[in-house]
């Protein structure tokens, strides 16, 4: 084998195998996780949601367009599930300020490889898989949430699944804090107004206004309850190359997503404590810890029972909880329906296989 | 995030820990964090004229 040739093949091993280690930034970039739900109809009423699968969020603003969102066993070669859009109200009167928008966010102390900001910025490529009921355009976009700086790129989606693979320029303008806050989100916009389409788009660069964020002749989702959007395989890295899609297991994604959001679902013992009052259990309950200081909620006021010295009160209450920090401890803090009594010992545990805690500290 | 109200919870030695929120219809304890995602929406709904964050019971 001449030199040339070696070199050849060296950089084939390099840009195709999986000897380089964690590239992805993204998580759940396969779409394997979906703690809240696999399915949820009516998206498009709430913004800010997370309706389905772990980290992807909905960014919708004043449009009446409505989707179902699910997780889907489809997918190119090697990936088992998708996101998948359906559009079931179409909205095609489009005003000014209307948005929709997938998207999933990084924190910056995760992204200080990046480099962005100074002089020695690097590129970042996104690759994904698409397809749809028919041809697309639209944008997938990198948002500088931290120093209000935007930089989009148009894409094509087919019937069939299509990768697309997009470098951005590196930016040496605007560091991410190194901290848990949102620094960067990486949207895929599909509907908006001109708000956002009403300036002169340039492709591929980094600006600050607002009007030029989507691109060039893009496709409304919500023109037809006729269009579906399928999206999986997401992948995120640093560098002007995009390498093949970084697989992980279920666990670590699992693991992965829940720094940011939990579900506990089902009959099964959640902590212990005592009975502090009559009227008032107070007890511990710990889990993974989370990237801030998070929000906790049951399903309903009837979501856990509280034991005691052989006896069980319901808890009667959806406010059960009054400290929540992120190195993974809650404290139950309740009324429940009837008294125990005090100084008993207290456990707690949720009643039923459809009730559930979540704990979110989602970006 | 829709918030519709918003209430402190005091409990014991906790005074002021947590809020009691309904936001999206959901009823949540959300902490008092500013990294919370759920605290910053009260925060900005509390901006707007007539809006409050009830004190506890």
């Amino acid at each position: 084998m001449t030199k040339a040739a070696e070199l050849a093949k060296m950089g084939e091993v390099l840009t195709n195998s999986q000897i380089s280690g964690r590239r992805n930034i993204v998580i759940n970039g396969a779409m394997q996780v979906a703690q809240r739900a696999t399915s949820a109809t009516g998206i498009g009423a709430n913004n800010g949601v997370y309706p389905t699968l772990d980290r992807m969020k909905i960014v919708t603003l004043n449009s009446a367009g409505r989707l179902t969102m699910t997780q889907t066993a489809d997918g190119p070669s090697g990936f088992a599930n998708c996101l998948k859009f359906d559009c079931t109200t179409a909205d095609t009167s489009v005003a000014a300020g209307e948005i929709f928008v997938l998207q999933t966010g990084f924190e910056g102390q995760d992204l200080q490889q990046i480099k962005k900001g100074t002089s020695d910025a690097e590129k970042v490529t996104v690759s994904f898989y698409v397809k749809g009921n028919a041809n697309a355009t639209y944008g997938v976009e990198l948002e500088d949430g931290d120093n209000n700086r935007y930089n989009s790129q148009a894409f094509s989606v087919t019937t069939d699944w299509t990768r697309v693979t997009k470098t951005f320029a590196a930016d040496t303008t605007g560091a991410f804090g190194d901290d848990n806050a949102l620094s960067l989100s990486l949207n895929f916009w599909i509907h908006g107004g001109t708000t956002y389409s009403g300036g002169t788009h340039a492709e591929n660069t980094w600006h600050t206004t607002a009007n030029q964020r989507m691109v060039n002749s893009a496709t409304s989702f919500f023109d037809s309850t006729n269009r579906t959007f399928f999206i999986t395989g997401i992948q995120m890295e640093v560098g002007s190359v995009a390498t093949p899609f970084e697989h992980r297991s279920f666990g670590e994604e699992l693991a992965m997503c829940q720094r940011y959001f939990r579900k506990i679902i089902g009959e099964c013992t959640v902590g212990a404590g005592v009975w502090y009052l009559a009227n008032q259990p107070l007890g511990s309950m710990e889990f993974a810890p989370t990237r801030a200081n998070p929000t906790m909620a049951v399903s309903s006021a009837d979501a856990l029972k509280c034991y005691g010295n052989n006896y069980a009160r319901d808890g009667n209450d959806t406010s059960c909880f009054d400290l929540a920090n992120a190195q993974g401890f809650a404290r139950f803090n309740f009324t429940p329906g009837s008294n125990g009594t005090a100084g008993d010992g207290a456990t707690f545990q949720i009643t039923d296989t459809d009730e559930f805690i979540t704990i979110d500290a989602e970006l | 995030m829709k918030v519709t109200s918003a209430k402190y919870k005091d409990e014991n030695r906790n005074k002021n820990a947590i809020i009691d929120a309904v936001i999206n219809g959901q009823a949540l304890s959300v902490p008092l964090d500013p990294a919370n995602r759920h605290y910053a929406a009260i925060l900005e709904w509390a901006k707007i004229d007539g809006n409050t964050i009830e004190d506890a019971d």
